[in-house]
């Protein structure tokens, strides 16, 4: 008989904890991502709605990525920028899964950008959560293209001269059937989203916005990881129902936070059907 | 060979810096390069360089490293001298470009801190992506240790921007093992110095607004066949240019370059072939195992492609057994991807070595002296063809 710890967490049972401790820095957001997106399993899982052997968990490379090696749940840590493309097949040879791409900035919005382009612009059936920690935490700190205008990066030791993406903005251009933007500072509205999310069909996006005391906080002077998330809490402003013009991803002024889209489209799977290709 | 130390300041510096100083001193005009475990330390220098205004360079963050190469290809076939660095999974999802920067004869140089393909993943040294790059008309040196990783890349400039070569270059440093590793080395003062032996680049074609052409343009079954023999023709008559290069380089440097290196080959029966940072640890245990009586050599290519054919021919005579050791594997060929290279060069001798193939040190399993003493143990059994070492519970 397995001996149990004296220490236990709601959770416990979605996570591989012989890998404790994890890479992630101290003061890390990615756990706390990760966290509220599990226990959003969890309570579907414990109000019947979803069976956790059906979730396919992909990540691609970046400290994000690593959390498929974390979970216990099926997951592939697949090649950098690859994520979404991996979970479309895994999902177009059996629809019955439900595929949660999982992964960071760099790797979704960056080197993996024209796959989340067109698994958007299809609808496709899956759930993507971008944690976006500005950077390229990973590799030491280099420009992502979701680094803030005239930040610090380790290759734009001058600050940034580019102005950045703000991807759930940029996806609003495609009919896609769910955005939505956080902060790790919004702890049950990360859970809630992800929760709501995980029920609807077609393609959804939830970016939460993380913090990376360790390079982004050293880069812009705070690396107290309490100073950022105060700081973080101040700039990620949550709106209900912004129009499209009002929408920032500004470091310097305002994150907007909230639920941009939310509609119930017929997904890919449903559109095959529709023309008949498929019986599913 | 005297060293020439005047004008050279004597410092420490890892691999990846010192590749930076060598494209900062070479007065590169643009970089492109994504961050990549183990090659990122070198786009991060060059960046600070080039943003502390030290070089007078475009440097571009892109999104991949498939824009890395493709915007280093638009730079230099604008005709200006052109630098990128990747590793790994990199240099794969630069492949396709590999070909076109070498079918379109740029110059570009590329440095290659080598480390092992997913999957598993694994960001330690194999030799893998360098192997991979082999047959895509890239000329490929292999650095010993950081003061080569310094020295070819500046040799490299000069051979890919040659008139009589004009081919894209790319230098291997062993991922970690070279790449990370602070080892004392000359550099030099500063560009003024390095531009007495690497003038601005003056290229052959360029895109000039004033006289337009087309490059890149569709061949078919009608004309692509004679552009590649003629390709091929003009890599294969590479190597007595890269040698001139290589030993003005090392006048220049007092450091002496060429093709090979050997070590107590000449009298020696088993000969060892390395490439990369392996050489050092072997050079080590080539001596003391001739202490021990054993009559051994080692040799280790500076040049991987075009493939030192005569070199080695030369250099393997008199050897009763060679020992070929690839850090890569090819799965699904006879043998690894140096083996195959050797044995095709040797196979016309009237008389070569019996060859041996070993696969070691795959995803940065050290290779040791213990390593090495394995690999004696298992290379002299009867019989033996190829063999792995250094791996648990062999």
């Amino acid at each position: 008989m397995m001996v149990k710890s004296k220490y236990s967490h709601p959770i416990d049972d979605l996570l591989r904890l012989d890998r404790v401790p994890y890479t992630w820095c101290p003061g890390c957001g990615i756990g706390i991502i990760l966290h509220h997106t599990l226990r959003a399993i969890k309570e579907l899982e414990s109000e019947g709605k979803i069976n956790r052997d059906k979730i396919l968990f992909v990540t691609g490379i970046g400290c994000t990525g690593r959390a498929a090696g974390l979970v216990k749940l099926d997951a592939a840590h697949v090649l950098h920028g690859r994520a979404i493309p991996f979970a479309v097949g895994a999902m177009l040879a059996n629809p019955s899964l439900i595929p949660i791409v999982f992964s960071g900035d760099g790797d979704i919005a960056g080197i993996g950008g024209n796959h989340l382009l067109h698994a958007a612009r299809r609808n496709m059936d899956i759930l993507v959560i971008m944690v976006n920690n500005f950077t390229y935490a990973l590799t030491g700190g280099q420009l992502a293209p979701t680094t803030p205008y005239k930040v610090y990066s380790t290759t734009t030791p001058y600050g940034n001269p580019e102005p950045p993406i703000d991807t759930a903005k940029a996806l609003m251009a495609l009919d896609v059937n769910y955005i939505a933007r956080w902060s790790v500072t919004h702890l049950t509205k990360i859970k809630d989203s992800v929760k709501y999310a995980l029920t609807k069909r077609g393609f959804r996006f939830i970016e939460v916005i993380s913090v990376c005391p360790e390079i982004f906080g050293r880069h812009i002077g705070i690396r107290d990881p309490y100073q950022l998330y105060v700081t973080l809490r101040k700039i990620a402003k949550t709106r209900i129902k912004p129009s499209f013009g009002d929408i920032k991803y500004d470091w310097n002024s305002e994150i907007t936070c909230g639920v941009f889209v939310d509609r119930d489209d017929p997904g890919y799977f449903d559109r095959l059907k529709e023309i008949g290709v498929t019986k599913k | 060979m005297e060293v020439k130390v005047e004008r050279q300041i004597r410092t420490g510096l890892n691999g990846d810096e010192a590749v930076a100083y060598a494209a900062y001193h070479a007065d590169v005009d643009v970089i492109a390069a994504y961050p990549i475990t183990p090659q990122t330390i070198i786009v991060e220098r060059l960046s600070e360089f080039v943003h502390d205004g030290l070089l007078d360079a475009e440097f571009i963050p892109v999104e991949s490293e498939h824009s890395a190469l493709s915007a280093v290809v638009g730079a230099a076939a604008s005709g200006v001298r052109t630098f990128t660095a990747t590793a790994s999974q990199g240099l794969a999802l630069m492949y396709e470009i590999l070909y076109i920067a070498s079918s379109l004869r740029l110059p570009i140089v590329m440095a290659l801190a080598d480390r092992a393909l997913s999957a598993l993943i694994n960001i330690h040294c194999s030799h893998d992506d360098a192997y991979a790059a082999r047959d895509s008309g890239w000329i490929e040196f292999f650095a010993e240790n950081v003061q080569e990783a310094y020295d070819l890349v500046i040799a490299a400039f000069r051979v890919a921007e040659d008139k009589n070569i004009s081919f894209p270059a790319i230098v291997n440093l062993d991922g970690f093992i070279l790449s990370h590793s602070i080892e004392p080395l000359y550099i030099y003062e500063g560009q003024d110095v390095v531009r007495e032996f690497l003038p601005r680049r003056e290229p052959i074609v360029k895109l000039d607004p004033d006289k337009p052409v087309t490059i890149g343009a569709l061949a078919l079954q009608n004309y692509y066949i004679e552009l590649k023999r003629a390709q091929a023709e003009a890599f294969e008559a590479t190597p007595p240019y890269i040698r001139k290069i290589l030993r003005e380089y090392s006048e220049f440097s007092g450091r002496k370059y060429d093709f090979i290196k050997k070590y107590m080959i000449d009298d020696a029966d088993i000969g060892f072939l390395v490439l990369g940072s392996t050489a050092g640890t072997m050079r080590h245990v080539v001596r003391k195992w001739r202490e021990k009586g054993r009559k051994v050599g080692l040799i280790s290519l500076t040049l991987y492609r075009p493939f030192p054919v005569d070199d080695l021919r030369d250099a393997v005579k008199g050897l009763k057994k060679l020992v070929i050791m690839d850090r890569s594997y090819s799965f699904g060929s006879p043998y690894a991807q140096l083996y195959m290279d050797v044995a095709a060069t040797l196979y016309d001798e009237p008389e070569k070595p019996d060859l041996i193939n070993v696969i070691y040190g795959l995803g940065g399993r050290d290779f040791n002296e213990y390593t090495a003493e394995e690999m004696w143990e298992k290379i002299n059994r009867p019989g033996v063809k190829k063999i792995w070492v250094g791996v648990r519970g062999d």
